[in-house]
């Protein structure tokens, strides 16, 4: 359990998480708010009281990544970099997609210092995760690697390929955490390509399974804490989650998975965020 | 495959038998050296290094996609992975998991096509690879090699795991003379002239520099001097040093057990261009291979032989 001046810390990180995902998208510009904000609590928990990480030391051989397989969502993770210090907010939030901006559309590792690996085209990040994990147990590290993937990106069979990898090589340092948010770029997932029982197909794919409330702070820490115990096999968090979430307006409104906003919509934004 | 050198019997030897002895050497020098393999290890050899070493190999199954970007993955962590399976797959299967999760990143990845081109003769078009270096040379960030024998195979797959970034390495299936000259030595970018001559100069990579050189030694039976130029890297490739091989030269000819799009034809014709010196071509022109007894019947067939060779050179040296 986590003690209520801890939830109250990561909740308000979560929030300013969502103030920069606006912030960095602005206003009249496409952007990935929906599906950024459906992370951010996890990513809040994960970089402010799970991951065992160094702005400072970005490169040490003993931290925990994260890796971003919905890579499209690069913006949640920018704002936890940010936050933790990897790079300067104030010069950085208003150059996302500029030319020449480390703040790439998509997560650039060779660009911006925290990004683990070049994601974007979907369904490869749990395979680059996989083999990471892998390579870290070679060298007998403790870390633990952690790999969000959307819902609509699982119609990729790479990434069962990936599942499957993961289970044979027993990567129990591997934590794969689906932001289940039931929508993708077209509509909902269940009325565009059903998925059908997720929960089924990742425990006969040989991972350890846990389904939490993804915007409640204290469930994803205690599953997160829960992956530790296991030995053996991976495991799979299934975040029941909210696309948008944060923001009244554009909450479970799949236009907004790379939708603009209006100068209103901004402040309507800002104002919800700091209240 | 039959061949002379300067009138001299050479040994023989096999590229993946080869890389697979080179890889095992390797290992045992280098601890971040692994191997992933999707099902073809008695084929690719990289059976060898799992019996040496079967706490670094990964048999991944029967899944390049997935194989591939776990190999970025375990470059992650510091590795040096090898990947391998047939050039086509390698090429084909995985190419989206090369360029995204690999070859942006700069990863240290090496990708290795074995049986390339025509060489899994019996397979058929599906498992012949002639287009795999017209797509990794498109790949921005990759070393593309394509050594010609088993001799340059090892000093090419050392020159990969010392080369910081995503390789790609094209592999014959087939037994080949030895011919690569070993006291030139081996930089990665410098076309090596396994023969001199005056007249014609035939650039080659991967096997036919074979073709090449018993052409070349049919012309001088005719009179007509030719040198043969095998290309080790098609890409970094030393501009300067192909156009210099040229100089003086009444024609040049290119030939290439791969496609005419995107190969070697095309980069010669483009480095050499302004210069006058004609340029006649020879590679597998835009069509898919099909089945045939053999390697080498394949090759004839599709006008990749000695024969055909000498006969461009004849026409190289009267042109324009």
């Amino acid at each position: 359990m986590l003690e209520a001046v801890e939830k109250q810390r990561l909740e308000e990180m979560a929030k300013e998480i969502r103030k920069d995902i606006v912030t960095m998208i602005g206003v009249g510009k496409a952007g990935h708010l929906g599906g950024s904000c459906s992370l951010a609590d996890i990513v809040s928990v994960l970089y402010f009281y799970k991951m065992n990480h160094d702005p400072s030391d970005p490169k040490k051989k003993e931290r925990d990544r994260f890796l971003l397989s919905k890579g499209h969502a690069a913006i949640v993770q920018y704002a936890a970099l940010m936050e933790s210090g990897y790079f300067d907010k104030e010069e950085s939030i208003h150059t996302l997609k500029k030319l020449g901006s480390h703040l790439q559309g998509h997560p650039d590792m060779r660009k911006l210092a925290g990004i683990e690996a070049n994601t974007g085209s979907l369904g490869q990040g749990v395979s680059l995760a996989a083999g990471l994990a892998a390579g870290l147990k070679l060298d007998g590290l403790e870390s633990k690697v952690y790999v969000a993937v959307g819902d609509g990106e699982l119609a990729e069979g790479q990434i069962w390929e990936a599942f499957m990898a993961a289970s044979n090589f027993e990567l129990d340092n591997l934590r794969v955490i689906i932001d289940r948010n039931g929508l993708q770029a077209t509509g909902k997932t269940a009325d565009r390509f059903r998925i059908g029982d997720l929960e089924g197909k990742m425990k006969a794919f040989g991972f350890e399974v846990t389904v939490v409330d993804g915007h409640d702070v204290e469930a994803v820490a205690q599953a997160l804490d829960q992956a530790d115990t296991v030995k053996k096999k991976p495991v799979c968090i299934i975040a029941d989650t909210v696309k948008g979430k944060g923001i009244p307006f554009a909450e479970g409104i799949a236009s907004f998975h790379n939708g603009t906003l209006t100068q209103e919509q901004y402040d309507e934004a800002l104002r919800v965020l700091a209240g | 495959m039959s061949s002379r050198n300067g009138g001299l019997k050479l040994g023989t030897h096999n590229q993946r038998v080869e890389y697979g002895k080179k890889l095992v050497e390797l290992g045992g020098k280098n601890a971040d050296i692994v191997v992933l393999e999707a099902d073809l290890g008695k084929s690719t050899m990289s059976s060898l290094f799992e019996e040496a070493f079967p706490d670094r190999y990964f048999e991944m199954g029967i899944a390049e996609q997935n194989m591939t970007s776990f190999a970025g993955g375990l470059a992650l962590a510091g590795k040096i992975p090898f990947t391998n399976t047939f050039a086509v797959f390698a090429s084909g299967r995985a190419y989206d998991q090369i360029r995204q999760s690999i070859a942006t990143a700069k990863l240290n990845v090496k990708v290795v096509g074995s049986s390339s081109g025509m060489s899994d003769f019996g397979d058929g078009a599906t498992h012949q690879s002639i287009d795999d270096v017209a797509i990794m040379s498109a790949v921005p960030n990759m070393t593309v090699f394509t050594p010609c024998d088993g001799i340059e195979t090892g000093l090419a797959v050392e020159a990969a795991a010392a080369l910081d970034g995503p390789c790609y390495i094209r592999l014959c299936r087939n037994d080949l003379e030895d011919i690569y000259p070993v006291q030139a030595g081996y930089r990665i970018g410098e076309p090596v002239a396994l023969r001199e001559g005056v007249d014609v100069a035939v650039y080659t990579h991967g096997i036919m520099a074979h073709a090449a050189l018993a052409a070349a030694q049919m012309a001088q039976e005719e009179g007509i001097s030719a040198a043969v130029i095998h290309i080790p890297t098609i890409k970094p490739l030393r501009e300067d040093l192909v156009r210099k091989l040229a100089e003086g030269k009444k024609g040049v000819v290119v030939c290439e057990e791969a496609s005419i799009q995107g190969g070697l034809n095309m980069l010669v014709s483009y480095i050499l261009r302004g210069t006058g010196i004609p340029v006649e071509s020879m590679a597998v022109m835009d069509v898919f291979g099909q089945s045939g007894s053999s390697h080498q019947e394949l090759l004839a067939y599709y006008e990749l032989d000695a024969e055909s060779v000498l006969k461009k050179i004849r026409k190289a040296v009267v042109l324009p």
